[in-house]
C-alpha cells in the first residue's frame, strides 16, 4: 500500500517538473523581452520612421510590413487550404493519388523555412516577374503553411458528428449543402485554430521573406502589393546583428512588438472563433 | 394501395450478407413494424427504402425496391428526390445544433421549396402536425439541443412533414425515450398514418403489437414471416416468429 503512495507521489512530481520544464523558458522569455524591452516602447517607437541608419526613430515601416504579410498570406492559403481540405477528406477517393497528396502534405510542413524562401524567389520573384515584393512573400508564406491550415481543417471536419452529415443527406441535401450548411459551421472553430497557429508561423518567419519582399531599410510604406516591405522579424535580425552601436532597449522593444502584434492578431481570431462557438 | 413493393433484395456488406432475398410490401398510409433481434438486418432493410446504405463503402445490393411502381435503384438522376419522399427519423434524436425553427425550414431550403411569409407557414404547419407549436411557439429562434429528447424527436418528424415525405422510416424512434414520452409519440403515429406511409424498426414487441397494421419478423438477413399484426401475434405460421415473440430467444 504505502509504496503505491510513493510512487503516485513520484509520478506527480515527474509530471509537474515536465509541465515547469515547459512554462519556464516561456516565462523567462517573456520576462527578458519585457524587462530589456518595455523602456523602448513609445509613440515614436511604434509610429515613425527609422532614422541615423536605424539607432534611431521608429519602427512603424517593419510593423505595418509585417502586418500586411500576414494579411495577405491568410487570405491566400485560408481559402485555399480549407477547400483542399473538404476535397481531400469528403470528395476524393482513398486511392494512391489521394495517398501520394497526403503524404506530400506532410512533407510540405517538414519542409525548412529557407527552403521555401529559394522556392518564393525562384517561383515568384523570378519565374512570374513578380519581383521581390508583398505578393511574392504573401505567396511564399502562404505556401509555407498550407499544410497546417490542411492538416487542422481536415482533422476538424473529421470531428464533426457522423450524424450530421447523415440526417443532412436523409433530408435529401446535397454533399456540397451538407458539407456547406452541416458540416462546414462546426468544422469552423477548428478551422480557425489552424489559422490562428498560422499568423504566429507568417509573423515570425524571416526566412522565406528574406529573398522574396523584405527591405533592409525602406523608410516609407507600401503603395501596391507589388511593393517591397519591412518586416520585423528581418529587421530585428538586422539590428542585432548588423548595426553596430544601436540602443539594447531598440533590439527587445522590436522583439517585444513582434510577440505583441502576434499575441493581438491571435486574441482577434480566437474572439471570432468563440463567436462562432457560442453560436451553435 | 401498395406503396411500397421489395422483390429478390440482397444485400452485402463486402463478402458477408445482411440481407437474404426479401420479398415484402408496404401499404400505403398504414404502419408496417420490423421486428427480430439484434443484428438481424432490420436498420439495413430500413435504410435500402431510402438508399442511405449507398453511402457505405463496399456495399452491393441486388433485387428491386419499388416504391409507387418505380424502382428507386434505377434512378438516373440525383437522389435528391427520393430522400425527400423517404424521409427517416434516427434512433437518436438528431436536430441540428440550429435554432428550432431553422430545424423545420432546413429541408425547405434544401429544396427550395418555400421563401419569407410562405416558409414561416409551412415551419408552423409542421410544427401543429407534431404537437410542437404549443409548447415551443414562443422559443422558435432557441437552439433546438436545449429540448427534451421527445420533442427533439418530435422537431425530427416536423422536418420531414415540412418537405412533404410521404414515407416515414423510423429506426427505433422511442428506445432513447421514457414510456410515457414513448406513448405520446406513439399516438402521434396514429394519426400521422392518415397521411403517411410508416415503416418502424422496434425491438419492443409492445410496441409493434400496439402500433403497427403489419409485421415483418426478421432473422439473420431473412424476412422469416409477413403479415397482419394481429395474426402475427396470435398465430405465427413459423415455428421462429412463435419462439421469438413468445420469448424463447432474441
Ligand atoms: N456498415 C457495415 N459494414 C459491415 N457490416 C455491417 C454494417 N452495418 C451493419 N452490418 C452488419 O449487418 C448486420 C445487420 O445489421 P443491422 O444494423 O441492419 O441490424 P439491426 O437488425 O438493425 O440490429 P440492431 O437491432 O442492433 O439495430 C449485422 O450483422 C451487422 O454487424
Ligand atoms: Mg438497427
Amino acid at each position: 500500500m504505502k509504496n503505491e503512495v510513493v510512487k503516485e507521489k513520484i509520478g506527480f512530481g515527474v509530471l509537474l517538473l515536465a509541465t515547469l520544464l515547459v512554462v519556464i523558458p516561456v516565462l523567462l522569455i517573456i520576462w527578458l523581452i519585457l524587462s530589456k524591452g518595455w523602456s523602448a516602447l513609445s509613440w515614436e517607437f511604434l509610429f515613425t520612421m527609422p532614422r541615423d541608419g536605424m539607432r534611431a526613430g521608429g519602427i512603424f515601416p517593419a510593423i505595418v510590413g509585417t502586418f500586411y504579410l500576414v494579411i495577405a498570406s491568410i487570405a491566400f492559403s485560408l481559402p485555399i487550404g480549407v477547400l483542399a481540405a473538404i476535397y481531400l477528406s469528403e470528395y476524393a477517393a482513398d486511392n494512391l493519388l489521394t495517398r501520394i497528396i497526403n503524404l506530400a502534405i506532410i512533407n510540405l510542413a517538414g519542409v525548412s523555412s529557407v527552403v521555401f524562401g529559394l522556392f518564393g524567389l525562384s517561383l515568384f520573384v523570378i519565374f512570374l516577374k513578380f519581383g521581390v515584393s508583398i505578393i511574392s512573400g504573401a505567396l511564399t508564406l502562404g505556401i509555407m503553411t498550407l499544410p497546417v491550415i490542411i492538416t487542422t481543417t481536415r482533422e476538424a471536419l473529421r470531428a464533426v458528428p457522423k450524424s450530421y452529415r447523415e440526417v443532412s443527406l436523409s433530408l435529401g441535401a446535397s454533399r456540397w449543402q451538407t458539407i456547406r450548411h452541416s458540416v462546414l459551421p462546426f468544422a469552423l472553430p477548428g478551422i480557425l485554430t489552424g489559422a490562428i497557429l498560422s499568423i504566429g508561423r507568417v509573423a515570425g518567419e524571416t526566412a522565406p521573406i528574406l529573398f522574396t519582399v523584405a527591405a533592409f531599410y525602406l523608410p516609407k510604406l507600401p503603395h501596391s502589393l507589388s511593393d517591397q516591405v519591412m518586416a520585423l522579424p528581418y529587421h530585428l535580425y538586422i539590428v542585432t546583428t548588423q548595426i553596430p552601436y544601436i540602443p539594447e532597449n531598440f533590439r527587445f522593444g522590436t522583439a517585444l512588438v513582434l510577440v505583441g502584434l502576434v499575441l493581438i492578431m491571435n486574441i482577434t481570431a480566437v474572439i471570432i472563433r468563440s463567436k462562432y462557438r457560442k453560436r451553435k | 394501395m401498395k406503396k411500397i413493393e421489395i422483390e429478390g433484395l440482397n444485400l452485402f456488406y463486402g463478402d458477408f450478407q445482411a440481407l437474404l432475398d426479401i420479398r415484402m410490401s408496404v401499404r400505403e398510409k398504414a404502419i408496417t413494424a420490423l421486428i427480430g433481434s439484434s443484428g438481424c438486418g432490420k436498420s439495413t432493410l430500413l435504410r435500402c427504402l431510402n438508399r442511405m446504405n449507398d453511402l457505405i463503402e463496399d456495399v452491393r445490393i441486388e433485387g428491386s425496391v419499388k416504391i409507387d411502381g418505380k424502382d428507386i435503384y434505377k434512378i438516373k438522376s440525383g437522389l435528391t428526390q427520393l430522400r425527400k419522399k423517404v424521409g427517416m427519423v434516427f434512433q437518436r434524436p438528431n436536430p441540428f445544433p440550429l435554432s428550432v425553427y431553422e430545424n423545420v425550414a432546413f429541408g425547405l431550403r434544401v429544396h427550395h421549396m418555400a421563401k419569407g411569409s410562405e416558409l414561416e407557414d409551412i415551419v408552423g404547419e409542421s410544427l401543429k402536425a407534431v404537437h410542437l407549436w404549443d409548447e415551443l411557439k414562443d422559443r422558435l429562434n432557441r437552439s433546438a439541443l436545449g429540448l427534451s429528447l421527445e420533442q427533439k424527436q418530435r422537431l425530427c418528424i416536423a422536418r420531414l412533414i415540412a418537405v412533404k415525405s410521404e414515407v416515414l422510416l423510423m429506426d427505433e424512434p422511442c428506445s432513447a425515450l421514457d414510456p410515457l414520452a414513448t406513448l405520446r409519440i406513439e399516438d402521434l403515429m396514429q394519426l400521422l398514418k392518415k397521411d403517411y406511409t410508416i415503416v418502424i424498426v422496434t425491438h419492443n414487441m409492445q410496441q409493434a403489437a400496439r402500433v403497427s397494421d403489419e409485421t415483418g419478423f426478421m432473422l439473420l438477413g431473412e424476412l422469416v414471416e409477413f403479415g397482419r399484426t394481429p395474426d402475427i401475434f396470435t398465430k405465427p405460421k413459423d415455428k421462429r416468429t412463435e419462439d421469438y415473440i413468445t420469448g424463447r430467444f432474441g
